[in-house]
């Protein structure tokens, strides 16, 4: 697989209340098509990543709603994988220009959460689960909370080397002028926070956000760009957590980064950087084994100690902040993550930079592990 | 022609909820609550009292001490979000138990927790245009909070009162300028028959009190070619313990200019009343010729500012009616009676 990123952007992502889904698509389709040189008519499709349009938004339409938006008479669709909405909207965007039909197609990531109450936005994100999930009262929080209690049971994970990965992140944000959070944090203050679901606590967990990310891909050579995916490897599991013969790890996780990492030729040590679906304190850590970046039961404690730290360890995670500290526009977090290692590659990710980073991966979570998208970037 | 206050009157419902006894029902460690809202307690109405009973409250007392018959109060405006009718006013009750007569123009005001401010401004105009002599203003709420809403921390009662006049004997305090902003901002709304309120969250910080406040404020100043340091005293709104001292130190006053209005520290926030009841406890210890500068806030959204110069020295003894005294007569209820007083059970 060779699929050139010719540019990716993001908007700041936060509670954007003076800007609409109009607008922020606008913006960084302009920003796209700015860093890329194109003009807009040589866009041949628009792949858009969008979750919650039909439950908050009553706009079921989207495809047709942004190329409307954008001024382009071309094939449109909303892509939706829960909150791996973004990462399969990459996946298809890539496969639509490898088969040829399409040069250079747009990936649109976007959602709007914040003009929507708290509990409008729960009961809409719950979309993602099972009937019996949600016949129980359940919420993410809550099964993500039965997963955190499984891993602390098994491998003696601590709610201490949890509240780390919420430190990380949030440093990792503090360096990141579009990351909804930009303030550090301490382990005090993350333990000490109001109790969401136990064990997890409010700053154990990812926000509800507004924020749009886009790139454009094409399967021609010669565009001078040399970063390109190089492996794009969705995989699903049962939607509900009750089926499943293990929590402590996400069985679609382990198939999807088995795939990328075969499509790529590469291996879980040569990855320099990654982006992973940290919605909660507890799904960075397993993500880590997932992955295989450390074995299982070990990445709580590595990330404990640093080992996945800017300017400490490697491979660095979440430089963006991940979903904890940079925000979590569920639709549009896929394809902030894969904008994000792009920018890594290329070296222009500013502060939060990975110095001579070549490889990187991103880890696309929908619900608690029903989708999930990995992708494999390359620097020539 | 000038306008200004000529008696004014308050009333603080005996019952008092503690943040600590309503934080722990929710699984919430009241340290957290308070220090995140700045509120430690708050008022609350007994079984028998509504927003009618609290202005009434209020107003006999404002009536009580001014040198005049209630016969001589030309109109009654009364400013509330929880008028106990949607349909029949608040202003003929209060205007049938103060034995007003039958010769005076009745209104209820609803915007959220300004109206009382936009009777003081609409009363005021009518004195000036020379349609009516005095006019009576009251700010009156019962506050509705859904049981496990942030709201609950804060939602209080109390009302104040003033009558508004032309007449120069015994005038508290002047009104010298008056300035409001308004927009379509849905921060916190209550639909008809809807029993509690909905709100934005943190919506109703930065977009909605603090753009209004600050907007009205510096039209003020604008207007009055006045400085922050010209004033003794400021009052704003007090939703929370903290907005009031964010937005006063945005503008330019002191803490020390804000301190003796925040009765949000006593009693929480009485919607309505909140910025009403800060210029009473504000005139309880003003001093002849001292500014006082005001702005209230209502969400949906506007801001009413408001200029007064003091006209008397406040007496030396102090009335048992003045804030901080009806502050400190209270009774402590636990979560399960205010439940009970508030028909929640």
């Amino acid at each position: 697989m060779k699929v050139t990123v010719l540019a990716g952007a993001t908007t700041k992502f936060g509670e954007l209340w003076d800007f609409s889904p109009r607008v922020l698509a606008q913006q960084v389709t302009a920003q796209v098509l700015k860093e890329s040189g194109l003009a807009k008519n040589k866009i041949e499709a628009v792949f858009v990543g969008n979750m919650l349009s039909s439950s908050l938004g009553n706009q079921d339409h989207l495809g047709a709603f942004f190329s409307e938006e954008l001024g382009m008479n071309v094939p449109a669709v909303k892509i939706e994988a829960a909150c791996a909405s973004g990462g399969m909207a990459v996946h298809l965007a890539a496969l639509s220009v490898i088969s040829g039909q399409y040069k250079k197609v747009l990936v649109l990531g976007i959602e709007k959460m914040t003009d929507y109450k708290p509990e409008m936005v729960n009961s809409a994100l719950m979309g993602a689960s099972s009937d019996a999930e949600r016949e129980t009262g359940a919420t993410f929080a809550a099964l993500y909370a039965l997963i955190a209690r499984a891993h602390m049971e098994k491998y003696r994970t601590t709610e201490k080397e949890m509240a780390q990965v919420a430190v990380k992140n949030h440093y990792h944000a503090s360096l990141n002028s579009h990351a909804q959070y930009t303030v550090p944090l301490t382990l005090e203050a993350v333990l000490k926070s109001s109790v969401v679901a136990s064990p997890l606590k409010i700053f154990d967990c990812s926000p509800i956000s507004d924020g749009a990310a886009a790139l454009i891909l094409s399967s021609e050579k010669n565009t001078g760009s040399d970063i390109y995916i190089a492996a794009s490897a969705p995989s699903t599991d049962t939607l509900g957590i009750s089926q499943r013969d293990d929590l402590t790890s996400l069985k679609s996780a382990k198939i999807a980064s088995r795939l990328a990492f075969s499509q790529a030729g590469v291996g879980p040590a040569d990855i320099d950087v990654a982006e992973v679906h940290d919605c909660f304190t507890i799904a960075e850590i397993i993500a880590m084994e997932d992955i295989g970046f450390f074995e299982k039961g070990a990445a709580a404690r590595a990330i404990y100690e640093k080992k996945t730290w800017l300017n400490i360890g490697r491979p660095v995670v979440n430089t963006s902040g991940g979903l904890k500290a940079a925000g979590h526009p569920v639709g549009a977090t896929g394809v902030k993550q894969v904008v994000e290692i792009y920018k890594q590659l290329k070296g222009i990710a500013g502060k939060k930079q990975v110095k001579s980073s070549r490889i990187g991966l991103t880890h696309n979570v929908g619900g608690t592990g029903a989708t999930c998208v990995i992708h494999i970037l390359k620097k020539n | 022609m000038s306008v200004g206050i000529i008696s004014y009157g308050i009333y603080i419902p005996f019952n008092r909820l503690k943040i600590e006894d309503i934080a722990p029902v929710w699984g919430k460690k009241p340290s957290d609550v308070i220090s995140s809202l700045g509120i430690t307690e708050k008022s609350v109405t007994a079984f028998d009292e509504d927003s009618v009973t609290l202005a009434y409250e209020a107003a006999i007392r404002a009536v009580k001490s001014a040198d005049m018959s209630p016969s001589e109060i030309d109109a009654i405006f009364v400013g509330s979000e929880s008028h106990p009718y949607a349909v029949n006013p608040t202003s003929t009750i209060l205007g049938e138990f103060l034995n007003v007569g039958h010769d005076y123009l009745a209104a209820d005001l609803e915007f959220a927790c300004k109206a009382g401010t936009t009777a003081m401004i609409a009363v005021s105009s009518l004195v000036l245009s020379g349609q009516i002599k005095t006019g009576l203003i009251v700010g009156s709420d019962s506050a509705q909070a859904k049981p496990h809403d942030v709201l609950e921390y804060s939602a209080a009662s109390g009302s104040a009162a003033f009558l508004i006049s032309n007449s120069k004997k015994n005038q508290i305090a002047q009104i010298f300028a008056s300035t409001s902003y308004s927009s379509d901002t849905p921060d916190f709304w209550r639909r008809d028959g809807v029993r509690f309120p909905s709100h934005g969250g943190r919506f109703t910080g930065e977009p909605a009190y603090f753009r209004h406040v600050e907007n009205a404020a510096r039209k003020l100043l604008a207007k009055t070619n006045l400085i922050p340091e010209d004033f003794k005293y400021c009052i704003f709104h007090m939703p929370n313990g903290k907005f009031p001292r964010q937005i006063a130190k945005r503008l330019g006053f002191t803490q020390k200019q804000l301190a003796p209005s925040l009765i949000v520290d006593y009693i929480g926030n009485p919607y309505t009343a909140s910025s009403l009841l800060g210029l009473a406890k504000v005139l309880d210890v003003a001093g002849k010729d001292d500014l006082i500068f005001m702005v209230s806030y209502g969400s949906g959204a506007g801001s009413d500012g408001l200029v007064f110069k003091v006209m008397r020295d406040a007496p030396e003894k102090k009335s048992a009616d003045v804030f901080i005294n009806q502050a400190s007569r209270k009774k402590y209820i636990s979560y399960v009676e205010y439940l009970k007083y508030r028909r929640k059970i």
